[in-house]
């Protein structure tokens, strides 16, 4: 029974155990303990099936025994797994990590809270990575969303609230955008199941309703992944929303977001999109923009988080790069960076939950001389930052080279080195965090502290491992990256 | 003429959601902001039902005598559409009960400067 | 005390056709228009009137948020029992064809069983929403 019903597991488990967590309104562990549970039997299950499609046969799942066109199916083919084990192990390793750091900044009445939204988000996310009915999809979506901007509110500072505002404002309006572009492409092809779609599209798309459709799809897609010229919300509800959320979303959600972007160009439009309409040639742009402008940007900021989250939109721009390049080895690239950046960012954000968990704040001038009381922490920072800045033998050197493999195939030669002066600018701004940090004196009266608690140090360790682990073994990550990018462009 | 008397659903459609994108932009009341929120996503579940029009169908509900029924389906894609716009409008809502709470104010310009000026700590 | 005494006589005399007709479009939902969502806005609807009327704290006494919450959830927990309940018979999430002896009946009871979950869910949110927006003091 299991083993045929291993596509939707994954999505209802959490579904369940959210109305559930509201049962622990007096128990905050019990809500950690469900919560973790959960997470790592989703995690369990996308492995299983990754395991399944790796040999390059999609898995498709009726729900309610409704044949598919009619009916919603789900379907996981190895880029939906590749991207379900993504965020189910991102959620499995934050929720370990997270008690704690909960504890410490929302208020215990609203812990469970907390947790029910955890599993509406993880659900949401696998959701939308699972379906294969862009209406479905929509609505998954929103639930990940909504629940997003709940989390995001608990921020304990009142700005997390105007955040979580703007975040909603902006978030609803990309929703919107996903809607009407839907609703085009139903229009004229009277289908919303993914399978069938790519069927009826080549002979409708050169009509103006489905140009329109893909503009209002990018715009509003673009709304959610943080976009370079749209990313308005992100670094305010990054910087505010709690340690844990930060590291989930910056490591999940965004990446969901490119994940729907790449079904869209390639699956459902074959990459033939780009023979229509300059997509390509207008992401790529704007993601050359944000990768230096952001980078730019993030050296100036005093908040670490903030920091981070500028680089998180220039990082975003890789991805894109990789996708609008519109060859096997590009795709690859961004499908790559998809799993690396959620490996950096994670740790990166865990270290620094770490931080907060300590001194209260991220401030660049608080962390002064924090590697002599939390080497541990701010070891595991420098090597996420190697990684962010892609040095050999950590995953973001792996991806960068092939990104600029890639480049140098259509020997564009300016992209590569933009790239590579992104890259410098990401040296400086890790930089400044890691010379306070390492080469400035502890502030005399500081209060003193010690090195954050082993719960929250191991679960931080096996992200950093993972980020030096698939830096020199890139079999799986490469291999199922670049299966999944050949079954793109070819299929 | 006939695009503009042929196709005035669409046209309808069209005047509603800019009106309401525009408010979410222009105004800086976030009330104001949720209302042109919710009349833009209202434009699209009425581009949505009135695609699914078949001329001269009836309810999509079989009885005798009848033939010819509306597309059903976008009425059940709108209802969920629905209940995730309640759900949006009532969190958004939510929130800004809480930051009227902490600011004292909903008005999102005064809001920005208190940030601006009030607390450039962060974090 | 007696003030507004037309709003609550005509108050007294809707609500239980309000909730009567909840029920209807409930439990008819499968045969003609109607559905748990529909139901639960018309039931919770009834409900908003009479805590309106009769003032919260009374509202409060009949439904009080914490029963409330339970049954917010339990909704979902219904419909999503039926999914599995579908599964653990050995068909596919939310399959109900093997709910009852033969596939029609067990469509019925599915259908039935999912729409009363979707109905609880629903009023008992807009009564959420209602109690937590009502109890703020702005």
């Amino acid at each position: 029974m299991i083993s045929a019903n291993l596509p939707i597991l994954h999505v209802i488990v959490p579904l369940i155990g959210a109305p559930l967590g509201l049962m622990f309104r007096r128990s905050p562990t019990g809500a950690w303990l469900l919560a973790l549970i959960i997470s790592w039997f989703t995690l369990a299950d996308s492995l299983a099936l990754l395991l399944i499609v790796s040999g390059g046969e999609a898995v498709s799942y009726e729900i309610g025994d409704w044949a598919a066109p009619w009916g919603i199916e789900y379907r996981v083919d190895m880029l939906a797994a590749y991207l379900i084990v993504i965020v189910s192990g991102i959620g499995a390793v934050t929720m370990l990590y997270a008690r704690q750091s909960v504890e410490a900044e929302i208020p215990r009445d609203r812990i469970y809270l907390f947790y029910t939204m955890y599993l509406l988000t993880l659900s949401g996310l696998l959701g939308i990575a699972t379906t294969g009915d862009t209406f479905n999809l929509f609505v998954f979506l929103e639930i990940s969303s909504l629940s997003t901007y709940v989390m995001v509110s608990l921020g304990a500072e009142r700005r997390a609230l105007t955040a979580a505002f703007r975040y909603l404002v902006l978030g609803t309006l990309g929703a919107t955008f996903y809607v009407i572009g839907v609703g085009l492409m139903y229009q004229m092809t009277g289908t919303l199941n993914m399978a069938d779609l790519v069927n009826r599209l080549p002979e409708v798309a050169e009509t103006r309703t489905i140009l329109a459709a893909v503009a209002f799809l990018t715009v509003g897609i673009g709304l959610k992944l943080g976009l370079f010229p749209v990313h308005v919300w992100l670094p305010n509800a990054y910087t505010y929303a709690p340690s844990v959320v930060t590291a989930f979303l910056a490591a999940t959600a965004t990446k969901v977001a490119v994940y729907v972007l790449v079904r869209i160009y390639y699956t459902l439009f074959k990459g033939g999109v780009f023979e229509t309409l300059p997509v390509d040639e207008i992401l790529l742009a704007l993601s050359i923009v944000a990768i230096v402008a952001m980078s730019a940007v993030a050296i100036f900021q005093t908040n670490v988080k903030r920091l981070l989250a500028y680089s998180s939109v220039a990082q975003i721009g890789y991805m894109l790069i990789g996708i609008s390049l519109a060859t096997i080895t590009g795709l690859t690239a961004g499908i790559l960076h998809l799993f690396n950046h959620a490996l950096m960012k994670g740790a990166l954000f865990l270290a620094l939950g770490c931080v907060f968990f300590r001194i209260r704040s991220v401030n660049v001038d608080d962390m002064a001389g924090l590697a002599k009381v939390m080497p541990w922490t701010m070891a595991a920072f420098v090597t996420g930052g190697l990684s962010l800045i892609g040095i050999p033998l950590t995953v973001g050197f792996v991806s960068k080279w092939y990104l600029i493999l890639a480049t140098l195939e259509k020997e564009w030669w300016p992209l590569a080195a933009a790239i590579l002066f992104s890259s410098l600018l990401a040296v400086i701004y890790m930089w400044r965090v890691i010379e306070v940090a390492y080469f400035r004196e502890r502030p005399a009266g500081a209060v003193s502290i010690g090195e954050a608690p082993l719960a929250m140090l191991v679960p931080m360790w096996v992200l950093v491992g993972a980020n030096v682990y698939f830096g020199i073994d890139t079999d799986l990550t490469v291999g199922t990256a670049r299966a999944a990018a050949a079954l793109l462009m070819g299929g | 003429m006939e695009t503009v008397i042929g196709l005035f659903n669409y046209w309808i459609v069209i005047v509603l959601m800019m009106a309401g994108f525009y408010i979410v932009i222009a105004q800086e009341n976030m009330i104001k902001k949720m209302v042109g929120l919710s009349i833009f996503q209202v434009a699209v579940f009425v581009f949505y039902i009135s695609m699914s029009n078949v001329f001269g169908g009836t309810a999509p509900i079989a009885a005798e005598g009848f033939t010819r029924y509306s597309n059903p389906l976008p009425h059940v894609l709108i209802l969920t559409a629905i209940v995730v716009g309640v759900a949006t409008t009532a969190l958004g809502l939510a929130l800004i009960v809480r930051i009227k709470e902490e600011f004292g104010t909903i008005e999102d310009d005064q809001i920005r400067d208190m940030e601006e000026h009030g607390e450039e700590s962060g974090a | 005390m007696n003030r507004h005494s037309i709003l609550r006589v005509v108050a007294k005399l809707m609500i239980p056709y309000i909730l009567l007709f909840a029920l209807y479009v409930q439990f008819h939902g499968d045969f003609g228009p109607g559905g748990g969502f529909q139901a639960g806005v018309i039931f919770a609807a009834a409900f908003i009137l009479y805590a309106l009327i009769f003032g919260i704290e009374n509202g409060r006494k009949v439904l009080p948020a914490r029963i409330n919450r339970i049954v917010m959830a339990g909704g979902v927990l219904l419909y999503c029992l039926v999914g599995l309940a579908g599964m653990f018979l050995g068909s596919e999430f939310l399959d109900y064809n093997v709910l009852g002896p033969t596939p029609v009946a067990g469509q019925h009871y599915g259908i039935l069983l999912v729409e009363l979950g979707v109905g609880l869910t629903v009023s008992s949110t807009m009564i959420a929403i209602f109690y937590v927006f009502a109890g703020q003091d702005i």
